[in-house]
């Protein structure tokens, strides 16, 4: 399938104080392919992801998601397309229970009550928390509210799964189970995150963001391991590949 | 110190309502509607009345046991608002000089049974609410109220509330303890400090609702909250109100004390 292509041409964005944090940002990313965008803290990796869904417009360049080309208007078709998974996930459960967060994009689609409840039997089965789903989210440790956040983007079923950071938080086991689930997903995968193992497992693509443009991009065998490459931008080798 | 345990005893009322008994199987709805009726017909009996409001602690009483709420938990909380409901009867002894007939040959002074009258009606009142909200989780709660028709506005605004107190309330923890730990030994609560942690909570608060709106949008959300059918109202509930209904209506219309005291009466004498 060649519509569910991400491509961004030529953008920019200036905050409205006046802080411009993308120029001249250009890439594209085909069908099925999984991308890790990183960079340093403030290179513009999270205002990014936020053009991918439209919450916020390019002031300057184009975005296209499939064969939509992002405007105000096509905005909400756009957001069925592309799910993003936050870096905090109490941000992104913000329903009083987990099968109430799970089913509000589904509800939100229109669905009706049967069909919803089988969306979201099948997005928590995804993620193994099915036998939390009558939990209130405060009552979750952070692995299991990353897993439902995970859970509650997938039930909208998007073609293009986004992700900030999304083994911060995570003790070492939940991080090693959400790599596994990660590397099941067919979707295409963008994932913005300054764990750079996780990046290598996941990702065989990779793009450095460095002042709001792209700085390097090319395959993460090639990229990770340019240790010149990687501490001009204030990252490291990562950790895997350290050992001599 | 404080904040911790205020905020661990709110903690502890929730897990509560997410027990599994009788009462907290029932639909919420049942549950809302019982408990209201039974707190207007506590409060339509007359301020003089006393005897007749016993009967009623019967509810508060069933609710507890079936429901396995500890009574130390829900006497300790009605406890702590006692005041109020002291503070507006205190008077009434010093202010109201007649006398009631109770019985043939027993008066008592108006003013005292009126103070009875009102902390037995506030004992009753608070304690059902209490019970409510220990038998009942919150959501729910909210649930039934949309399917009661309340705007569906006004019920995302408390399940809103409900979700990021908790989330907010380990935010002001956290504030907490990072001054007491750099207060050292002074108390670190002047006015001062105090308006600059509100502040920084309150700007905190701002942008946490900017990434959930953004989160909500992401998900297809255009002002509307969707309404879950989750519940469904199984003869249980309609045997538990019309059986509450029936009690509180014979509580209410007969004098149910004076009838048992002279069944007993009969027996005895």
């Amino acid at each position: 399938m060649s519509h569910h292509i991400v491509e961004f041409k030529d953008v920019c964005f200036r905050y409205p104080d006046g802080t411009e944090a993308l120029h001249n940002l250009s890439f594209r990313i085909i069908h099925g392919e999984s991308v890790g965008i990183i960079g340093a803290n403030g290179s513009g990796k999270s205002t990014l992801l936020l053009h991918m869904n439209g919450y916020l417009m390019p002031t300057g360049g184009t975005v296209n998601i499939g064969d939509l080309h992002l405007t105000r208007k096509t905005r909400r078709e756009i957001r069925k397309k592309v799910g993003i998974v936050f870096q905090n996930p109490d941000d992104q459960l913000f329903m009083p229970t987990v099968y109430d967060d799970v089913a509000f994009g589904p509800q939100n689609l229109g669905m009706d009550e049967e069909d919803v409840q089988k969306r979201v039997r099948a997005a928590l089965d995804l993620v193994n928390c099915y036998d939390l789903i009558n939990k209130p989210p405060h009552h979750l440790s952070n692995g299991q509210k990353s897993a439902v956040a995970i859970a509650a983007v997938m039930a909208m079923e998007p073609d293009i799964l986004a992700m900030d950071e999304p083994a911060a938080n995570l003790d070492p086991k939940s991080r090693r189970l959400l790599i596994n689930l990660l590397k099941t997903f067919e979707h295409s995968k963008i994932i913005a995150s300054h764990d750079l193992d996780l990046i290598f497992d996941v990702c065989k693509r990779c793009i450095i963001i460095r002042e709001g443009t792209v700085a390097a991009d090319g395959p993460s065998q090639d990229i990770l391991t340019n240790k010149i490459l990687l501490e001009e931008n204030n990252l490291e080798l990562p950790l895997s590949l350290q050992r001599r | 110190m404080a904040f911790d345990a205020q905020y661990y005893n709110v903690g502890y009322l929730d897990r509560l309502s997410y027990q599994d008994t009788f009462v907290h199987r029932l639909d919420p709805r049942t549950k809302l509607i019982t408990t209201l009726l039974f707190l207007f017909t506590v409060i339509s009996f007359s301020k003089y009345e006393v005897a007749a409001l016993f009967p009623f602690l019967l509810f508060p009483a069933i609710f507890l046991t079936v429901g396995e709420i500890p009574l130390g938990f829900i006497l300790k909380k009605v406890l702590l608002v006692s005041p109020f409901a002291i503070f507006i009867g205190i008077f009434n002894p010093l202010l109201d000089h007649g006398q009631v007939a109770i019985l043939p040959g027993l008066t008592l002074p108006a003013g005292w049974l009126s103070f009875a009258s009102i902390l037995l009606k506030f004992f009753l009142t608070v304690s059902m609410a209490l019970l409510l909200i220990a038998t009942t989780s919150f959501p729910t709660i909210c649930h039934a109220l949309r399917r009661l028709g309340l705007p569906s506005i006004f019920v995302s605004q408390l399940l809103f509330l409900y979700r990021y107190i908790f989330v907010l309330g380990e935010e002001v923890m956290r504030i907490v303890r990072a001054r007491d730990m750099r207060s050292y030994g002074r108390k670190g609560t002047e006015i001062k400090v105090f308006v600059r942690i509100a502040g920084v909570l309150f700007l905190r608060t701002v942008e946490r609702a900017e990434r959930i709106y953004f989160a909500m949008l992401a998900r297809g959300y255009e002002g509307d909250m969707p309404v879950s059918k989750k519940y469904h109202l199984t003869t249980s509930d309609l045997a538990f109100a019309l059986s509450v209904i029936v009690c509180l209506f014979i509580f209410r219309c007969y004098p149910v004390t004076q009838i048992i005291g002279n069944f007993f009466r009969g027996i005895f004498s």
